[in-house]
């Protein structure tokens, strides 16, 4: 089966992340971005036949596409929750084809974001307890700081491994940085990042410095997945799904045999592989950053160098959108901000921005092909896209 | 009862399923499941092995020494009753016998502990209920 070709995202709509809540809720800052996305794809609220969406992480409710659906007036004939972490946003994407492509629905609206800050986002979650949660009793009781010392063991292993170096890992939030400051519409746009600024900040959970750890926020984001027959009556360019492909690996770090290599080697080949190109045909890598080390691996795990060589390979390159691999031009989720799951669409909706040719001051010349990665858990869940003009 | 009452930091609760593990650890010593099909000790303690489906899962004594997988120090913490502690070792050990487990490092300066460096356990009794599995270099 494939899905090359059989949906497009016509829509996007996003907001400019903020530190605090400011008065929003959720499920305000939901109807904000789907409104922007369903007029964006040149379609009205009762168009939409599909609704997913990703939860958010601060907030326990069950039954969200009844209560989205009802406030917007959006009674889709194919609903669901996304739950795999930062990977949703791309899974969402790929189910939505697969449902359009089965004849499910037609149209289908993907929605993330949420009110958040960093006290919400780190306070001790007060939701009944799972108390037989494997990751409760036998990790939690050793002071893990959530996924950070997750992501920093990673780091410290590859480093191990590898002889990868803080100051590489270092470029990668600065050239990223650079790409923020193009864009007015990143948490950190008017703030400039070197190098050294990354090494001189505060070790968090060593080796991670403070600036190679995403900054939890308010925001949302949606798309609009339709079906071929819509992509050419739209008024925007369509982004072309032409491959996809998702694989996983359970949640805890010490139960994964190769904690340095990560599920991307197996959902990158196939969305390549379904898509019929290479890694090195990609004008632009959107990938997910929730650290510094996430993006190394990916590019590694991916195929856009070889394994282990992420270090050099991330020094050698200039990554921002005036580079010769452009990444995570939107400044990734690092400078641009992590508002919830919405983090992970933001390199979706980046992708589609760069590929219809709207990105701006960043806009990459000759933008036809885009690889989009949501990352998990702790590269537990990997979701892979290609996007393209064609 | 007083102990108990003053470590405020998350604390297990052993399942009958999980109450061997953490017994073994009260009384000093380390046992695993360990899958009768096919050899192989289990981490963290299930109702199959994972490995082969088997469901003859008897607990078996390990040797307790290993070595470092990885580790990170954690300078922050997340869960507020660690704070106090920080910066300390989070670390993931592998035994000699296969598993691998998250732990503590402890007994060891921050800048001596290195991936790979050989370790050995440390039964410490947080409470009279409860023993943590930690680990010190060998
Ligand atoms: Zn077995």
């Amino acid at each position: 089966m494939t899905l090359k070709r059989s949906a497009a995202i016509t829509g996007i709509g996003e907001l400019k992340p903020t530190g605090s809540a400011e008065g929003k809720t959720t499920l305000g800052i939901w109807t904000d971005v789907s409104r922007q996305a369903v007029l964006d794809a040149g379609l009205t609220l009762p168009d939409i036949d599909g609704l997913l969406i990703a939860p958010p992480i601060t907030e326990a409710v069950a039954m969200w596409p009844a209560i989205l659906g009802e406030y917007i007036n959006v009674h889709p004939k194919y609903g669901d929750v996304v739950d795999l972490g930062g990977a949703s946003a791309t899974a969402m994407v790929w189910r939505a084809a697969a449902a359009i492509d089965a004849g499910l629905c037609r149209a289908v609206l993907c929605v993330s974001g949420e009110a958040s800050d960093i006290e919400s986002f780190y306070a001790p979650r007060a939701r009944k307890p799972a108390a037989q949660l494997p990751y409760r009793e036998f990790e939690v009781p050793y002071g893990p700081m959530g996924v950070n010392s997750g992501y920093a063991q990673i780091a410290m292993r590859h480093m191990h491994e590898y002889g990868t170096t803080s100051r590489q890992l270092a470029k990668v939030a600065a050239d990223q940085r650079t790409n923020a400051n193009a864009n007015p519409d990143a948490l950190f746009f008017d703030k400039p990042l070197t190098v050294d600024d990354v090494l001189d900040s505060r070790l968090i959970v060593d080796p991670l410095h403070l600036y190679e750890i995403v900054r939890p926020c308010t925001g949302g984001a949606a798309m609009v997945v339709v079906s071929p027959e819509l992509a050419k009556e739209s008024s925007q360019r369509p982004a072309w799904l032409l491959g996809a492909g998702e694989a996983s690996r359970g949640a805890m770090l010490s139960q994964m045999a190769n904690i340095t290599t990560s599920p991307i080697v197996e959902s990158a080949a196939a969305a390549f592989e379904m898509a019929g190109v290479e890694p090195r045909d990609m004008d632009l890598a959107s990938v997910y950053d929730c650290y510094t080390i996430t993006v190394l691996i990916t590019l590694e795990d991916a195929g856009f160098c070889e394994k282990g060589r992420g270090g050099p390979f991330v020094e050698e390159h200039d990554l921002t959108y005036k580079g010769d691999l452009p990444v995570n031009t939107h400044g990734g989720q690092l400078s641009f901000g992590q508002p919830g799951l919405a983090g992970g669409t933001s390199h979706v909706t980046e992708a589609v921005r760069q590929l219809q040719g709207r990105a701006g001051e960043r806009q990459v010349t000759g933008c036809e092909l885009a690889f989009v990665n949501g990352n998990g858990g702790i590269l537990s869940e990997q979701a892979s896209l290609v996007l393209g003009t064609e | 009862m007083t102990q108990q009452s003053e470590y405020a930091k998350p604390l297990p609760r052993p399942s009958e399923l999980s109450r061997p593990f953490w017994d073994a650890l009260k009384d000093g010593g380390l046992r695993l499941q360990r899958c009768g099909p096919c050899d192989r000790f289990v981490f963290y303690p299930r109702t199959l092995c994972p490995y082969c489906m088997g469901q003859e899962l008897d607990w078996a004594p390990l040797s307790g020494r290993g070595k470092v997988y990885t580790y990170t120090v954690v300078r922050r913490a997340m869960i507020p009753a660690f704070q106090a502690d920080a910066p300390y070792v989070f670390a993931i050990v592998e035994l000699d016998e296969g598993p691998r487990v998250p732990t503590n490092i402890v007994n060891c300066a921050l800048e001596d502990v290195k991936v790979d460096m050989p370790v050995q356990a440390t039964y410490d009794d947080v409470t009279a209920e409860i023993t943590l599995l930690k680990f010190e270099p060998a």
